[in-house]
């Protein structure tokens, strides 16, 4: 009997141990996560050896990746990192499910031990653990993708990269305004009922900054327009955000988008037959009748252009954004739900914030407290206190991802027009 | 035919070597054929990867030896308490909490003591927050014979849970739910590096923990009792063994050995705090343990085991662009063969005929 407890017990401790070791760590820093469709898991890379162009040999890529390739986020970075390094001919290692601890450490200076001269991670955690490698091997390129913190590191060879997909998003909310037009036109819903749903991860400013251009997007096209957000606290809990969805649609909200990795959201949203604007690349296959649009950050284009710095000797910008005119931002194909004449206004818009004529936070565009913002002072430079270190009002606009700031989202106004559900998650 | 298991009285350890070392081999090929089956992939060349990627460099050595000495460090925490009978399957808990204790110290001290004096209250809090974590289900059990495989399980989502609250209170920055490092820049509270090496620390603690803990269970009067009352409360009670101070005094040991692991894992290892920095390690250790038999010397080997199966097989995912996924496999079939071994070590299976065993019926 003691020996068929002892059994028991072990067998329990085991599975325990096993389902302990399974679980994840929480997922950094969302960025954009994109699973386009045609993305089916191609061939992992072994470290891949290309007849290499002469310029690009003397380069070789490691890659710090949180999760692998099941994950949407993850993905969208391998995807990126494959084309880059296929396409400049250079060898490359991709490390997978790497946390964001001393690990991360480990696995950067493994890669700079095994002779690879530019070192990259993808999660928002694995920060301060490359900054940790970088000050070790001076001669080796560590970039990171959504920190916050090369700006004020000063080691020259530790770079932070981001998107202006906030740019991409006030582009996706033109389609969500396009749609509530639509919808009051037909007599669907009145002017003032145009309100829109989203589910937020956390209160963070890459958040804000994502659903508040997104809103102005949408409110440029159709003025009525509202917001309700909510927040699911974690980047990645499929069960919360297709609650979060539903709480929005029996809210009254008519179109949904969301900053939040799963297929949670989009799911509800077919279920109820309520338009949604998805995040992680077209969810058209799985939502075919009320997917929209969708916008990620390309990271190819960064990845081929450290690889050139690299080869061509030249210095890496501390901090870099990738804008719709490098090819970072992007957004799908326009589902077939869309309202008609959306792709023409598309154009419109992404010509106005191309040619500088639109600019998303244009203070002219939303109040705070009923007032226009004529002075802010954002949280650049990430300090304890989060007390505000830039002027971020330059123009008549908030300078988002600015010259001269830094790369990751620093946008964190609660502007009117918006209102903020859950936000103790 | 017919199977007739029968315990085996005398095992010579030659016996039980040799059929672990079987298991091994078996186990060895299976996952060869696996391998070849599934991916194509040479096995030879899979294995050798594991071997390069659990000691293929310096560097990866000493992350190897780090990372057994916090496995092992945990498993012999755990042991005075399995050796009692006691199922403390709270190290997660433990741990944690060892490790909130020393960051608190870190975070919340920083300029205002000098780092010396910090670190001295990181060992003092984090070890007794461990005792404390092992202290409370101890009392219940002791007082109340309240169940304990219960009880440390929930102090694991306990300390899980306040963990996750305090790194929402100290989140850097603001809304992003993660601490980073701590103190990066003025490494207040960091331990001290040894001979100028930051994997060292936790090996030589490690070491010094298993000698002392073999003396303890093998030499000490404690761990004789601790042995009596595992084997059986009565008799213990009949010698005069006071069984309540026993179980307090021996969780007290454990939950502080524990904390002593989180102090390594925040103050010389990560330098912050998530709620998964133990990783699962407070339950492995449990496995640790048992595959040991509870001897400490023993364990540095066991550990050793797991802790190059984990690095061989992100190795394998890397090296062979394999999904970390196909390295859990293999990991899973090769400790399935030691585990079931001990079945062969302890019982004898014979053949027998059917006829002829009802005949002796």
């Amino acid at each position: 009997m003691k020996k068929r407890i002892i059994a028991v017990l072990m067998t329990v401790a085991m599975t325990a141990s096993l389902v302990a070791c399974g679980s994840v760590a929480k997922e950094a820093a969302p960025a954009a996560e994109a699973a386009t469709e045609e993305a089916a898991p191609a061939e992992e890379a072994a470290p891949a050896e290309e007849a290499a162009p002469a310029a690009a040999s003397n380069v070789k890529m490691g890659f710090i990746f949180l999760h692998d390739e099941n994950s949407t986020y993850d993905l969208n970075f391998i995807n990126g990192a494959k084309e880059a390094c296929e396409a400049a001919g250079v060898e490359y290692v991709l490390k997978t499910n790497i946390p964001e601890g001393q690990e991360c450490y480990d696995a950067a200076c493994e890669l700079a031990d095994a002779g690879c001269n530019i070192v990259f991670a993808d999660s928002f955690g694995h920060e301060d653990y490359m900054i940790e490698a970088a000050k070790e091997f001076p001669e080796v390129q560590f970039c990171h993708a959504t920190g916050t913190k090369a700006h004020t590191e000063g080691l020259s060879n530790f770079h932070n990269a981001f998107a202006s997909i906030y740019e991409g998003r006030y582009l996706a909310g033109v389609v969500a305004g396009m749609k509530l037009n639509e919808m009051i036109d037909k007599g669907d819903i009145t002017a003032d009922q145009a309100k829109i749903g989203y589910v937020g991860a956390f209160t963070y400013a890459e958040v804000i900054s994502g659903y508040s251009s997104f809103f102005l997007g949408a409110r440029s096209i159709c003025p009525s327009a509202t917001m309700e957000v909510t927040f699911t606290g974690s980047w990645y809990d499929e069960t919360a955000e297709k609650e979060g969805a539903n709480k929005l649609i029996e809210d009254g909200c008519v179109l949904i988008s969301q900053h939040a990795d799963s297929m949670g959201a989009p799911t509800a949203c077919e279920t109820a037959g309520v338009p949604d604007v998805s995040y992680n690349g077209s969810t058209a296959s799985a939502c075919p009748n009320t997917f929209l649009v969708s916008s990620r950050i390309n990271w190819a284009p960064y990845f081929s252009h450290i690889i050139d710095c690299v080869s061509n000797g030249q210095a890496i910008e501390t901090d870099y954004t990738g804008t719709i005119a490098t090819g970072s931002v992007e957004l799908t194909d326009l589902g077939t739900a869309v309202a008609e004449g959306t792709q023409e206004a598309l154009d419109k818009a992404k010509a106005g914030i191309e040619d500088g004529s639109i600019k998303v936070f244009d203070t002219k565009t939303f109040t705070v407290e009923g007032a226009e913002l004529t002075t802010y002072m954002a949280d650049v430079d990430t300090d304890p206190e989060y007390a505000g270190d830039h002027e971020a009002i330059v123009d008549g606009a908030f300078n988002e991802s600015g010259e001269g700031f830094r790369s990751a989202p620093y946008f964190n106004v609660s502007i009117d027009g918006i209102t903020l559900l859950d936000q103790a998650y | 035919m017919n199977f007739h298991i029968s315990k085996r009285a005398d095992v010579k350890w030659q016996v039980s070597w040799g059929v672990r070392a079987a298991a091994i081999v078996i186990a060895l090929l299976i996952c060869a054929v696996m391998t070849t089956i599934i991916t194509g992939d040479n096995p030879i060349e899979v294995y050798k990867a594991m071997i390069v990627g659990a000691f293929g460099s310096a560097r990866k050595s000493w992350v190897t030896l780090q990372n057994v000495a916090v496995l092992l460090l945990i498993s012999l925490a755990l042991t005075p308490a399995f050796k009692m009978k006691f199922w403390n399957i709270g190290g997660e808990g433990q741990v944690l909490i060892g490790g909130l204790a020393a960051a608190a110290c870190m975070i919340t001290l920083e300029g205002k003591l000098p780092s010396a004096a910090i670190m001295i209250l990181m060992v003092i809090t984090s070890v007794a927050a461990g005792a404390f974590w092992g202290f409370v289900p101890a009392i219940c059990k002791a007082k109340w014979n309240t169940n304990e495989t219960l009880s440390t399980l929930m102090m694991n989502y306990i300390a899980t849970q306040l963990v996750a609250y305090y790194v929402v209170v100290w989140e850097v920055p603001k809304g992003s739910g993660k601490i980073g490092i701590i103190n990066q820049n003025s490494h207040a509270g960091w331990l001290p590096e040894l001979f100028g090496s930051k994997y060292i620390l936790s090996i030589l603690i490690a070491v010094i923990a298993t000698v002392a803990m073999y003396i303890y269970l093998k030499s000490s009067k404690q761990g004789y009792e601790i042995s009596v009352v595992g084997e059986s409360e009565n008799t213990a009670k009949y010698v005069g063994i006071k069984v309540p101070k026993v179980i307090v005094r021996t969780m007290l040991i454990s939950g502080a050995i524990c904390g002593l692991a989180g102090l390594l894992l925040v103050g010389s290892i990560n330098h912050t705090i998530t709620t998964t920095i133990s990783n699962g390690q407070g339950f492995t250790a449990v496995m640790v343990s048992w595959l040991a038999k509870f001897n400490p010397i023993t364990m540095v080997f066991t550990s050793l085991l797991i802790v190059f199966m984990n690095r061989g097989a992100s190795e394998i995912s890397t090296a062979f662009g394999l999904n970390q996924s196909f390295a859990d496999i293999m990991t899973g079939i090769i400790l399935f063969f030691i585990i079931g071994c001990e079945f062969f070590i302890n019982y004898k299976v014979t053949v027998a005929k059917k006829n002829k065993v009802k005949e002796e019926a």
